[in-house]
């Protein structure tokens, strides 16, 4: 207790300590004999590839687990953690990935939601509610009205009212769960501010993050986890960038941005003046085989729109596609499919893949004309198919029957991406290919990419992280409010550009 | 978990972990079998008359049309919908008929008006539920009393019943022995189903659909065409579940087949077919079909009222619902605490 440590921080003994933590599911161990230490006022970045662990701690921390065996202690007392209730009673809090609200409730109720203020009748107090609900968004710097839906709310800011219900709390332990996944680059900058000021307010933050460059801008402790295991810990500023990788990992890894280069042949995807009433205007673009286009932007500025007008998922007022120089038109996603343009979406459970189906059927799915014969299924040539696109991606899976949603993150995104190169297209358009997986298979898909475009097949990639819009883009298309607000080769493109373009010029404003 | 030397050759993941032997061991449709058995011993000892050959076969009439109705009901659940207007089909149907009859209609004219009417009945619920966008509840809700209304209105409390006299082979001839034209006709279609939901592309879709319709069709599944042809499909079963009920019946009145829609959806849910979609096969439905038709059966044989059927159902529904799903709370419990 009094051994203070030479630094300037003055309170550097932990708020909550976690000792011998093991938790085991049926066949899996999950966290073998782990232990972390969150300090006040300070930052801890928990790093681990996907199926580390993070998410059970994060469980057995809030409550929702209860470990087999180990110590938790908050403030030097032992304690219990029955309850999602008894963890909030005591302080901790935690922001998800994707963070569970509810839609159709309001900003006010979805903060105080469990823990509304009560007038004297024991009636739910919505004045106060509306009131000390405003108070803590304006105390994050977050301008969102307290009676919007949540449904039409931004993810952005429904992140920050996720930090507002934090608050509302008075939590003293917080945990984020990838809080940047969904974010754009300037949104992260503002996360990052409240992050600042809720270390200022004393409170002990733990970071999941599978970036880096956040992990070293905001943290100053770390912890590794790796298939269950604490593999490492301690003061950020003594480990080097190169040491993290390799405690997560436990080999090197090369290099996490591989483009390799390849031949760039003629042009394949024309799109020429395409509007949407409301969601983008006037985008052109050139796309030839071999290459690939990276989209850049903001939340909210039109890629992911442009993307799904161009696979038939909504419908454009204006313009025109021409594919291998044909023109063509493209009314639904099957007419897309046909053309040979498919669309890796941004949210795979919802939108990529169908999760309670098993592995073949998801990647056999938009092929079966291919595997069937008049109309009949074909299982045999079904099981062939999935197996050479699984093993081209190296497919982490028991078989292949097993159902997608029991897979990690990165594995789904495989299954998504082999249902695609499955119907040999021309023109692949990932959105967020590398959102929430972890770095193993990052690199994966990264070098998957790359293998596609030396192969002749055109990519458009549509991503929020600049690291990897540099490394694997040949050329990038900025957008900004639905409009082009830039085109950049690969040559000299700097993360500066790229951004004074994506926010405009008045980077204070807005 | 994973082992990083081995990723340089691509590992062999085999097609399923679990013999087809263990998977039937474990499935729903070998513990409604199991039920089945069980009921089917306990009305042979209960009544003598059971085991007749001819008492079966009469005992299957009083199941097959709602089979029938099931068969399609399965497609539709699977794909997150439900139709609840088949009943109403019925009637309406049987109406159409029982008007041409009137005007001296011949039995192949009056089939056609059977299976046309239900028909023209399903491309209306499709075009409300796949064209327009409407929750499929309410839009049938509302098609139910649409139909039995228009049938209610023609008919009055009056009785259509001169129907010529060949009409009644659908619902009284038999095609040989004791199998009656209404029992096969049900088994082949049965047969016909199980192939398409199981072994076609559109089975497939059916089944993507009902699993997850905005990632079905973003993997190029024509969400609307499917929904639209299993509304389609239900209204054909109706109309000719109608041909034959009226056929057997010999007469229309506008209450014919009231509750109907209920006893499909009871036999398809029982049969295993999830009822948020996604789920289910045809072997389970048709399995369902006899325990119903059993239960019904020996009931009937020990002189229970048909009030208290009903009961008896009801419970035999959750009870048959609710037990492996408490077994398998029970399991986890057990597994937690471990």
């Amino acid at each position: 207790m009094n051994a203070m440590p030479s630094t300037d921080t003055p309170t550097t003994e932990p708020i909550l300590k976690m000792t011998g933590i093991s938790k085991t599911f049926p066949g899996v161990k999950a966290l073998s004999d782990v232990a972390l230490e969150l300090r006040p006022g300070h930052v801890t970045a928990l790093i681990g590839e996907n199926g580390a662990g993070k998410s059970t701690l994060v469980k057995i921390l809030t409550g929702i687990y209860q470990p087999d065996g180990g110590n938790i202690e908050i403030d030097g007392k032992k304690v219990d953690l029955p309850t999602a209730e008894a963890a909030q009673d005591l302080g901790i809090t935690a922001i998800h990935q994707e963070t569970v609200l509810f839609d159709e409730l309001t900003v006010a109720e979805n903060i105080y939601i469990g823990h509304q203020p009560r007038n004297r009748y024991g009636l739910i107090d919505w004045a106060a509610m509306h009131a000390r609900a405003a108070a803590i968004l304006h105390g994050i710097d977050a301008p969102i009205s307290t009676r919007t839906r949540l449904k039409d709310l931004s993810i952005a800011q429904r992140h920050l009212v996720a930090i507002a219900r934090a608050l509302s709390i008075d939590a003293r332990i917080v945990i984020m769960d990838e809080p940047t996944a969904a974010l754009s680059y300037k949104e992260v900058e503002e996360l990052f501010g409240i992050i600042d000021r809720l270390k200022k307010a004393g409170k002990a933050i733990l970071f999941i993050s599978h970036k880096f460059e956040e992990v070293w801008q905001i943290c100053e402790y770390f912890a590794v986890f790796r298939d269950g295991r604490q593999v490492g810990a301690g003061r950020l500023d003594e480990v080097s960038h190169n040491d993290l990788v390799k405690l997560m990992v436990g080999r090197d890894v090369t290099q996490a941005f591989p483009k390799l280069p390849a031949e760039i042949g003629d042009v394949v995807l024309k799109v020429d003046g395409y509007c949407h009433p409301t969601e983008f205007d006037q985008v052109s673009l050139e796309l030839r085989r071999g290459e690939i286009l990276g989209l850049y932007g903001l939340v909210g500025a039109g890629r992911s729109e442009f993307c799904q007008a161009l696979f038939g998922v909504t419908h454009p007022s204006a313009g025109t596609v021409t594919l291998s120089g044909k023109p063509i038109t493209v009314r639904s996603p099957s007419d897309a499919i046909d053309a040979g343009i498919v669309y890796v979406p941004e949210e795979r459970g919802r939108h990529g893949a169908i999760t309670a189906m098993s592995i073949v059927s998801n990647i056999s799915l938009p092929s079966l004309k291919v595997t069937s014969r008049r109309n009949f299924l074909r299982m045999a040539e079904e099981f062939d198919l999935a197996r050479k696109y699984a093993e081209r991606l190296d497919l982490r899976a028991a078989s292949l029957s097993q159902p997608v949603g029991t897979l990690s993150g990165g594995n789904q995104q495989k299954v998504v991406i082999g249902k695609w190169l499955a119907t040999l297209p021309k023109v692949i358009i990932l959105d967020e290919p590398t959102k929430g997986i972890d770095i193993g298979s990052k690199a994966a898909v990264h070098a998957f990419m790359s293998q596609l475009a030396v192969e002749g097949l055109a990519v458009i990639m549509v991503s929020s992280e600049i690291p990897e819009i540099l490394g694997m883009s040949d050329r990038v298309i900025v957008m900004r409010e639905g409009r082009m607000a830039g085109v950049f080769e690969r040559e000299g493109l700097t993360p500066e550009a790229l951004v004074r373009a994506a926010t405009g010029n008045k980077e204070a404003a807005a | 978990m994973s082992d990083q030397s081995a990723a340089l050759t691509p590992r062999h993941i085999p097609d399923r972990l679990d013999s087809p032997f263990k998977r039937a061991a474990k499935s729903w449709e070998t513990l409604l079998l199991a039920v089945a058995i069980a009921i089917a011993i306990a009305n042979s000892l209960a009544s003598p008359y059971f085991l007749d050959p001819w008492n079966l076969s009469d005992a299957t009439f009083n199941f097959t049309e709602k089979a029938i109705l099931a068969l399609a009901m399965t497609f539709v659940i699977i794909t997150g919908e439900i139709d609840l207007s088949v009943a109403s089909i019925i009637a309406l149907a049987s109406t159409a008929m029982g008007a041409a009859a009137e005007v001296g209609a011949g039995t192949p004219v009056l089939f056609l008006v059977g299976l046309g009417v239900g028909l023209g009945c399903g491309v209306f619920n499709g075009f409300l539920v796949a064209r327009l966008g409407l929750p499929a509840i309410v839009a049938t809700i509302g098609t139910m009393s649409l139909y039995r209304g228009i049938a209610y209105v023609v008919l009055g409390d009056q009785v259509y019943k001169n129907y010529p006299a060949d009409f009644a082979v659908f619902g009284q001839g038999y095609a040989f022995w004791i199998f009656s034209i209404e029992f096969v006709t049900f088994l082949g279609l049965a047969v016909v189903a199980s192939i398409v939901l199981h072994k076609t592309i559109f089975g497939r879709q059916v089944y993507a659909v009902g699993n997850n319709a905005l990632a079905a069709s973003f993997s190029g599944v024509k969400v609307r065409r499917i929904k639209f042809i299993v509304f389609l499909m239900t209204g054909v079963a109706a109309g000719l579940a109608s041909v034959m009920l009226t056929s057997r019946l010999g007469s229309t009145r506008p209450s014919i087949a009231v509750g109907w829609e209920l006893d499909a959806v009871t036999m398809a849910v029982l049969g295993g077919v999830g009822i948020n979609g996604g789920t289910g096969n045809i072997l389970g439905v048709v399995i369902a079909a006899f325990v119903m038709g059993l239960v019904t059966f020996g009931l009937g044989l020990l002189n229970v009222p048909g009030i208290v059927m009903s009961i008896f159902m009801g419970l035999m529904l959750i009870l048959v619902i609710a037990l492996p799903l408490v077994v398998q709370r029970i399991n986890n419990r057990r597994r937690v605490a471990r």
